[in-house]
């Protein structure tokens, strides 16, 4: 059984250590902070809070306090509050231990393509994409194997514009944990349940290799 | 004595020209000063350039604004919203101009433009077709983008507390843009919605120093008062 988005962030929650200072896009990557119980784990936001709890409880909600996906949050205990140009000092400067985004593409090279398609007339939005990829120590992506209609999103070049240059890490999807490395490509690390490695490669647009 | 409290949003908002560069704080609709953006509706200045994280939501604001046909051209990160009705429209049709800067890179370009600095280089969209049209260099083997500073000749704040010099706290995540926009505009406006007596915020509290602050407005709601979209 492929992962759903909820075992995939959780898959992914699994790898993350207790002290890093974490920040998460919007869609599955926000469902991380979800599966870290137990591990002090630093949520940072883009938009200057840095420290985040678990969503509010009915009745808690506090409208003055939202992440970077504009939904309402908490703060943990031992939070601050930084402006955005300090925020992204903190991004850009190589303080975040891990960022974890969604993607339209990555590529074996590790670039990533997220932020932009050719397929339609709306306007682009790159918001803090592009500085996470070139700012965070690690990189990491969570996203579904394929597209909807059953493309590869592991590829051997990716052709979306580009969001950075050779910057992804690692690659959660709802089939597999895969390493992206700078001499080897894509290397597997673990498989879903009942997954096999030749459905991996199968549905991959590049080669899988395994150690 | 020192007194930057204004009595009316007319007033906070008197003299902006046409043609204007304006810094508009908020991400998304926190820290987002609708007061004053309803206000620049009202005074009719026209041919704007807008610079903002977010491009308006639904009908109101600066979503209004745009609809009006008075804001010439845009300069955000994210130009899509819960609801970018309008902004998506005026764009297909060609009828505003789009500039999409990198979050961070705004924010330092504007940061940049507060603290005199012309340029400054970034690896944030190097390689990309963000790069395009600008500089590049390498320093230390790795590839760097040249920015240049953004100024504002408006800035548009909300802030939660002011006394008369100008001095602002902000609220929760409520701060975001509007520091550093704060820093880099002729005239800074602040919609608030408290006036504090001068000495009663505390120092380590105030984020922004009057410096920076031309005119305060306050738009007192009572207590927690909190705009609609942002409940």
């Amino acid at each position: 059984m492929p992962f759903t988005r909820d075992q995939m962030a959780a898959r992914l929650a699994a790898d993350v250590p207790e002290g890093w200072c974490v920040n998460l896009g919007i869609g599955i990557p926000t469902l991380v902070a979800n599966h870290v119980q137990g591990r002090e784990v630093i949520f940072q936001s883009e938009n200057g809070v840095i420290g985040m709890g678990p969503a509010p409880q009915k009745g808690q909600e506090d409208p003055w306090l939202i992440n970077a996906g504009k939904q309402l949050i908490t703060l943990a205990r031992g939070a601050s509050f930084v402006g955005h140009a300090d925020s992204f000092a903190m991004i850009r400067g190589g303080h975040i231990d891990l960022c974890v985004l969604g993607a339209f593409e990555v590529a074996e090279n590790g670039d990533l393509a997220n932020w932009a398609t050719s397929e339609n007339d709306t306007a682009p939005a790159v918001g803090g994409a592009m500085d996470l990829a070139a700012g965070a120590k690690r990189l990491w992506v969570v996203m579904e194997h394929t597209t909807k209609d059953g493309r590869p999103k592991l590829v051997e070049r990716c052709g979306y514009p580009l969001t950075g240059l050779r910057c992804v890490r690692r690659v959660y999807t709802n089939l597999a944990v895969i390493d992206v490395l700078p001499e080897k490509g894509f290397v597997l690390v673990d498989l879903a349940p009942g997954v096999t490695l030749d459905e991996v490669r199968a549905k991959s647009g590049a080669v899988i290799h395994t150690n | 004595m020192i007194n930057k409290i204004v009595q009316s949003v007319a007033e906070a908002l008197a003299g902006v020209k046409d043609g204007s560069t304006v810094l508009i704080g908020g991400f998304g609709s926190v820290g987002q000063a609708d007061v004053l953006i309803e206000g620049l509706i009202e005074q009719g200045a026209k041919d704007l350039t807008a610079v903002l994280n977010n491009a308006g939501v639904g009908r109101v604001g600066v979503a209004r604004l745009m609809e009006l046909g008075r804001v010439r051209r845009i300069v955000c990160s994210f130009p899509r919203s819960s609801d970018p009705v309008v902004f998506e429209t005026l764009y297909r049709e060609g009828k505003i101009e789009l500039e999409i800067v990198p979050q961070g890179t705004l924010a330092e370009r504007i940061r940049a433009a507060g603290a005199g600095i012309p340029a400054f280089y970034t690896a944030t969209a190097a390689g990309t077709l963000l790069e395009q049209g600008k500089e590049a260099r390498e320093f230390d083997g790795k590839r760097y983008v040249m920015e240049r500073a953004l100024k504002g000749d408006v800035a548009l704040i909300e802030a939660w507390e002011a006394d008369r010099w100008g001095n602002l706290t902000y609220r929760g995540s409520g701060a975001n843009f509007n520091p550093v926009m704060a820093m880099a505009a002729d005239l800074t406006i602040a919609q608030v919605q408290h006036i504090r007596e001068l000495g009663e915020l505390h120092p380590h509290m105030i984020m922004t120093p009057g410096v920076y602050v031309n005119r305060v407005v306050q738009v007192d709601r009572g207590g927690d008062w909190v705009k609609p979209e942002q409940r």
